[in-house]
């Protein structure tokens, strides 16, 4: 039997999720649509064989202005589902039926289910399915996916539909100038495009959709022929075509929903939703409440329950309890040094340190799922937008921001929240600038280097969000961040209590997409660096070596000094920067490992002596902090990165963005800084540093070379 | 008149919507067409953006963004 492919289609904030979560269970696929940062879910149904359900994101319009909106007509069009679900917030019908409306058009069979009619009930309204299904000319089923109430009569109705060969009656939508338009437009494209979606193309031809005008790439005198009769219709109804068809949906609906809907007349002053809100997007109260809210998430993702299980679970469960046993165990099965050591440090210990951030990613994602869910992430963004657009961003990138200040892994993940692609994008170039936890320890070190600094971790703080403004701010003039702003348009969802099983899954779905990628990507890139340190040549032979200096990994640092040069670095800095490309906790163990040390993870008062041959001057250190600060994170937090830009070139331009911007300021640093302490001396690398300060200069003062297509202000 | 003079607690029509592209399309896409009435809710902390109820459902519009409708009282 062959499968059937049913589309999930419906408003954010619609309880699509909830229903997919019900009718699908554990059986999921997460991943991402091609080329773009938005998430694609795929399950089958339960108790069936053979049906497959597709989520859709979660969308308004079929318009081209979002990914969200054309990857969802893309899989429409292109990929021809067998029948649409399309979910309806019954509360808000009015702008739920504008999408319906537009997925009718497409002639995949539909099934429109009215979600949350348990509060439809309660708020004493009326609707008269039978009307609503004559109307649109599709089942039309109550539903309420929350308390699982026929949410398998809705996906029995979709099956039954996608078998049904029958094609159903199009509701009348547009009025007789735009149909007599439609009708020209469908009599001059039929040939061009499958029968069943003849109605979308015309529609789209008729709003000068560009997307789709590219896809039918009509010769020059038809289109201007067809350009005519909507012309035409432009003049009579005195508007463009785009909102003519916008405004005749909505009439349209308005008419229908009149008809169909009783509403309980009975206003019964604010709902609870309401009063919620009034308190915390109060003007006065909104930002106390959201500092408050955000110290708790701090709290206790970071400094407490979060910080607990990580370092429970690599110094505890690895350091203590799994390595030393598999020490033990390879010990006593007589295996030589090196398998040991390949299996303990390498593999086991290359696992542990990105296994060692899971417990705190489900922890942070239960926290944000919460606020996600129940509606609060909204008004964050309605409460910081002010501050965060000045520099490109939107109100949603705070969160990230602040987990980043733990751990960049989970930091990266959340910018799912952020509706704007490129905002997304931009916020996970920037967030990993904010020193981690595990960044820490190196910042401590340095501090103590020179000695008496209290002043660094301050600074180093205070750099990066300086760094991150700056960056947003360069980043937002280039090519790949310009163009049309996308609109800040936002519903402010009604404030519920999300369901623990949504929370779960959500929480659970990020945590598993991580551990498949450390048990892959991470695992081997850990197993190379183990490598390199551990292997080289020794008295003319190949091998497991004592003296870190005799490993590949000094060889490659030596190598590659003349790139560090300018910023003060010696070959055992470069060494150690190395490692910290893998992960930051290298940063201080690997030097600790080249100094002779046999344990460096914390900070200790003989290092500053052990690490004096490492640092030419205090400047030279600061650099190296500053280098290692703000290049490109941990390869955990790098392959995270990798799959949530979805796309390769933006995520190689990322890389290229932050390791040439940790350069470029480290190089101002050490020979500018230098200079002006007296450090360094005067030289070609002067001149060079003073050039990049002046290029830095003006790509943040420059006009915007784009600005042309941004939106001009009435 | 604009949103941006529209004080909280008043409630509007929209005469007309000008500009074209992304902002204009959304904008109707949420349900703002010419006619339909906007109750102005409030305004976040900082002054903007602005909180609007349509059709039944709250919405946050900037205020550059708004800039293309033109309201009237009701």
């Amino acid at each position: 039997m062959e499968e059937l492919h049913i589309a999930l289609a419906g408003n954010p904030n619609s309880g699509k999720t909830t229903l997919f979560n019900d009718l699908s269970g554990s059986n999921q696929y997460v991943g991402n649509w091609p080329g773009v940062t938005v998430e694609k879910k795929e399950g089958r149904l339960k108790g069936k064989k053979g049906i497959i359900i597709q989520d859709l994101p979660g969308i308004y319009s079929l318009s081209p202005y979002s990914p969200e909106e054309i990857v969802s007509r893309n899989y429409l069009i292109e990929e021809k589902p067998d029948a649409i679900i399309n979910i309806v917030d019954g509360t808000n019908i009015e702008r739920n039926l504008y999408l319906t409306t537009q997925l009718l058009e497409t002639g995949i069979p539909t099934v429109v289910a009215i979600n949350m009619m348990d509060v439809v009930r309660k708020n004493g309204d009326k609707i008269d399915f039978a009307m609503l299904e004559k109307e649109l000319g599709c089942k039309v089923i109550p539903m309420s996916a929350l308390k699982g109430d026929s949410t398998f009569a809705v996906a029995d109705a979709a099956i039954a539909a996608a078998q049904n060969v029958k094609k159903s009656e199009e509701p009348h939508v547009f009025g007789g100038a735009v149909e007599h338009a439609l009708a020209h437009i469908e009599e001059t494209i039929e040939d061009k495009v499958d029968r069943k979606n003849l109605r979308w193309f015309a529609v789209k031809v008729f709003e000068r959709d560009e997307k789709v005008m590219e896809e039918l790439n009509l010769p020059e005198e038809i289109r201007a022929h067809l350009e005519e009769h909507i012309r035409d219709c432009e003049k009579e109804m005195d508007d463009d075509a785009e909102s003519i068809i916008t405004n005749q949906r909505y009439t349209y609906i308005q008419e229908l929903v009149a008809r169909a809907i009783a509403k309980n007349r009975a206003k019964k002053g604010l709902s609870t939703s309401e009063k919620i809100d009034s308190v915390l997007t109060n003007r006065l109260l909104a930002l106390p409440i959201f500092a408050g809210i955000m110290f708790l998430v701090y709290w206790i993702a970071v400094s407490t329950i979060g910080g607990w299980v990580t370092d429970w679970t690599n110094d505890t469960l690895f350091g203590e309890w799994i390595q030393p046993w598999a020490e033990t165990m390879l010990q006593n099965a007589g295996a030589s040094d090196w398998s040991i050591s390949l299996v303990v440090d390498g593999i086991i210990g290359g696992l542990a340190a990105p296994l060692g951030f899971v417990p705190q990613m489900a922890i942070v994602f239960l926290l944000l799922g919460f606020l996600e869910d129940c509606g609060y992430m909204a008004r964050v963004a309605f409460i910081m937008d002010r501050i965060f657009r000045r520099f490109g961003l939107s109100g949603k990138s705070f969160i990230p921001f602040l987990i980043s200040s733990g751990c960049g892994v989970p930091a990266i993940l959340s910018t799912r929240t952020i509706e704007s692609e490129k905002d997304r994008r931009m916020t996970m170039i920037t967030t990993t600038m904010i020193p981690c936890g595990a960044k820490l320890p190196v910042i401590a070190l340095i501090a103590s280097f020179i000695t008496g600094a209290w002043w660094v971790a301050p600074l180093m703080y205070f750099m990066a969000i300086t760094l991150v403004v700056i960056s947003c701010i360069i980043l937002k003039k280039t090519k790949a961040f310009s163009g049309e702003p996308v609109p800040f348009v936002m519903e402010l969802p009604a404030y519920h209590w999300p369901t623990l099983k949504g929370l779960f899954l959500h929480m659970w779905e990020r945590v598993w997409a991580f551990i498949k990628k450390a048990g892959t990507i991470l695992f081997v890139c850990c197993a190379v660096m183990w490598f390199l340190a551990s292997f080289g040549f020794s008295d003319g032979s190949f091998g497991l070596v004592d003296e870190t200096e005799a490993s590949l990994l000094a060889q490659i640092g030596k190598a590659l000094l003349f790139i560090f040069a300018p910023l003060g670095f010696t070959w055992q800095t470069v060494a150690s920067t190395l490692s910290g490309f893998v992960a930051k906790e290298g940063l201080v163990s690997t030097m600790g490992v080249l100094a002779g040390l046999a344990e460096a993870d914390e900070y200790a008062s003989n290092e500053v002596v052990a690490f004096s041959a490492f640092f030419a001057s205090n400047i030279a250190a600061l650099s190296y902090l500053v280098f290692n600060l703000f290049d490109s994170p941990c390869l955990a937090a790098i392959s995270t990165m990798a799959k949530e830009m979805g796309s390769r070139r933006h995520f190689w331009y990322a890389l290229l963005f932050q390791n040439v911007t940790a350069y470029a300021v480290t190089l101002m640093i050490y020979q500018l800084g230098g200079l002006a302490a007296g450090e360094v001396p005067f030289s070609g690398y002067t001149i060079a540093a003073l050039a990049v300060l002046g290029l830095l200069l003006f790509l943040l003062f420059r006009p915007d070379p784009y600005a042309d297509g941004k939106h001009e202000l009435a | 008149m604009k949103l941006r003079e529209c004080k909280p607690g008043m409630t509007v029509k929209v005469q007309s919507i000008s500009g074209q592209g992304a902002v204009k399309r959304r904008i109707m896409d949420m349900g703002i067409t010419r006619g339909t009435e906007i109750y102005v809710r409030k305004l976040a902390p900082l002054g903007d953006p602005v909180e609007v109820t349509v059709r039944g459902f709250n919405l946050s519009l900037r205020k550059a963004d708004a800039d293309i409708l033109e309201v009237e009282p009701v």
